[in-house]
């Protein structure tokens, strides 16, 4: 594992008159690696990303971004840094050839070389044969993968994804990913995304932090994070019975292992710290009840987004 | 004219392409502008703006000619026969001056009422943040670019008025007059300017252009019909009801005319009409004293320019501040995509 830190947060903190929107966060984000912010809408993702790029100051923290500060040098790190906004929109009017082109001048990068990469970089998200077509009639997904063309033309050293698959079909959401992950790969460009769909995220992210209004309650691995979040009870089983009664709960709750109970008419939510579906059935068939469905689960993230995001802390 | 309008759009394309080619990539701030100007010039409504301001062109010379001849013969003190041609009229249309004065807001509006909140909406304000570039290239490189483009429309016009009044009258302008009609469409620009500026300030504030559209009108409106109304209830209510003597009356005056001069358009047309009126020599009352020694004839250009140069310094201040505001507004902005 790379271990040279790129991104650097500490004690980073922004309020709005009385709402807090990112409390106290310290982070760091490793150079190489994609790096995900996981949390629901509201969280403080997008508000972290803007002071990341000096669009908005902090309250109080430090923040460096490949060793500077953005609040006080926003522009050298907005040439280092790819940021690819929620619902990124272009010049419709223009094609994509156009727009991609406008953001390599902005940059000042000569024609020539523009030119050059845009060529390139359409090839790479498949939009050779729209390139010179109006950006008007292209696709929500095919604006995504021009939107992460037109952050590369300026070969940054991160690239930050807000919400990159947000409202685009499955298909467009895998062709997506890959190509982030093949430049991370390809690369070594540190990827930093956020996202409240954990699926995705799973599939792609070396590191992923856990946000709830505006703290940063877990980071690291996903795997590492399933089983540091749920040492306590770790087996979740799904059970389905007719009929419950008090005695069946009682009887059940009294296994050493099992932490607790939830009861939704005839389906019963058990959470234990050892695999005990044998004896949970056992028990249930001894009590004469039918027992129609039992399904042991391992705790993927929706079980963290359920209980960290929805279900409060 | 679309053949036209392609024409100098293919050429806004190209020039600055083919500076870059010789390695030398353009400051963000010009590749901003030269966007702009692109972008408005293809528009729909600049061919509409640009319709409306030909049409002005041929309507106000029309009745310019068609009153010239009495126009003159009534006023023989003076040679000014082309300044006619702008301030002529035969009662049925008004003449070039007050069409100036009405249809530039509009123009100004035009220009301006989208230039931020359209970027928000189509969320491309984010993306053009993310770029290496000061926050206010953007605000400021969208006024140059607009500004551009009603100089370019006023000089324009100014120039069509000359050919065609050249050509209609058969008396080529003096340079006293052309000299005057430089300045009157200078003064044009600016004026055009300030509408723009609120305008621009209007995109920054609202989120919807709809709603920047309507305020910008709506001000106009309030400056062309109500102004003058709620001037007049506060004159009446206020006047003094006995005048003792002269000077309360004329400093009673100035307040009214001064309280009238908080509308751009009044200023505007104070100053134009002094510009193109060269025998207009004061803005303010005359008694009789003063006036009685006086001999009639038109003042030189400088001494005109003296007489409006209030207004000047007021107009650009107006569209100074408006921008400013428009610009700290801006600055203080939260960068949020679409909100």
């Amino acid at each position: 594992m790379i271990s040279d830190t790129i991104i650097e947060l500490n004690g980073l903190t922004k309020k709005y008159e009385q709402l807090t929107a990112v409390d106290y966060l310290t982070l760091s984000v490793h150079r190489g690696e994609i790096f995900g912010l996981l949390g629901p809408n509201g969280a403080g993702k997008t508000t972290t990303i803007l002071m990341l790029l000096g669009l908005a100051e902090p309250t109080a923290g430090k923040i460096e971004v490949c060793g500077i500060d953005p609040t006080f040098q926003p522009l050298i790190v907005k040439e280092k840094v790819g940021y690819l906004p929620d619902e990124v929109g272009f010049y419709e009017n223009l094609s994509g050839w156009e727009n991609l082109l406008y953001t390599a001048a902005l940059n000042r990068i000569t024609i020539s070389v523009a030119e050059e990469r845009a060529r390139h970089l359409l090839g790479q998200v498949g939009l050779t044969q729209k390139a010179h077509e109006k950006v008007q009639t292209y696709s929500r997904g095919m604006k995504q993968r021009l939107g992460l063309a037109d952050i590369l033309i300026k070969e940054p050293e991160i690239i930050i994804l807000d919400e990159p698959t947000n409202g685009i079909d499955p298909e467009g959401v895998r062709e997506l990913l890959t190509l982030i992950k093949q430049l991370n790969r390809e690369k070594g460009m540190t990827v930093l995304l956020s996202s409240h769909n954990l699926h995705q995220v799973q599939q792609i992210c070396d590191r992923v932090g856990l946000f709830v209004e505006g703290k940063l309650i877990a980071i690291g691995p996903i795997k590492e994070l399933a089983s540091d979040l749920f040492k306590n009870d770790p087996v979740l089983l799904e059970v389905e019975a007719e009929p419950v009664d008090e005695q069946l709960l009682t009887a059940i709750k009294t296994n050493q292992y099992v932490t607790k109970v939830e009861q939704k008419q005839n389906c019963l939510l058990i959470f234990s710290r050892q695999h005990v579906s044998a004896e949970i059935a056992g028990i249930i068939v001894s009590h004469g009840a039918r027992l129609s469905h039992l399904n042991q689960h391992d705790y993927g993230l929706d079980e963290i987004y359920h209980r960290y995001f929805e279900g409060g802390m | 004219m679309t053949a036209v309008l392609q024409k100098l759009s293919a050429f806004f394309r190209r020039v600055p392409f083919n500076r870059e080619k010789a390695h030398q990539a353009q400051h963000p701030f010009w590749v901003i502008v030269r966007k702009e100007t692109m972008d408005q010039i293809n528009s729909r409504r600049f061919i509409i703006l640009l319709g409306l301001m030909l049409l002005t062109a041929i309507a106000s010379l029309y009745t310019a000619m068609s009153s010239l001849q009495s126009a003159i013969s009534e006023d023989t003190s003076t040679s000014f026969v082309f300044l006619k041609l702008f301030t002529a009229t035969d009662g049925t249309l008004p003449p070039f001056i007050t069409f100036i004065s009405l249809l530039g807001p509009i123009i100004g509006i035009a220009l301006g009422f989208d230039a931020v909140n359209s970027e928000r909406s189509r969320g491309t304000l984010s993306r053009l943040l993310a770029q290496p570039i000061s926050r206010d290239y953007i605000i400021n490189a969208k006024f140059v670019a607009s500004l551009s483009i009603i100089s370019m429309m006023v000089i324009t016009l100014g120039l069509l008025m000359f050919g065609m009044g050249i050509l209609l009258t058969g008396i080529p302008p003096t340079p006293e007059e052309f000299w005057r009609i430089f300045f009157f469409l200078l003064v044009s620009i600016v004026y055009i300017g300030v509408w723009l500026n609120l305008a621009i300030m209007f995109s920054v504030k609202f989120k919807q252009s709809a709603t920047s559209a309507l305020s910008g009108l709506a001000v106009w409106l309030f400056f062309s019909l109500f102004f003058t109304m709620l001037v007049n209830i506060i004159v009446q209510s206020t006047m003094p009801t006995q005048v003792t003597d002269v000077n309360q009356l004329i400093s009673y005056q100035s307040f009214v005319q001064n309280l009238l001069r908080i509308s751009p358009s009044q200023l505007f047309s104070e100053a134009t009409t002094t510009l193109l009126v060269p025998t207009i020599r004061t803005l303010g009352p005359v008694t009789v004293e003063q006036a009685s020694y006086a001999l009639a004839g038109p003042l030189p250009l400088g001494q005109s320019l003296l007489l409006v140069w209030p207004q000047l310094t007021c107009l650009v201040a107006e569209a100074c501040l408006i921008f400013g505001l428009s610009y700290v507004l801006f600055m203080k902005q939260e960068v949020r995509s679409r909100l």
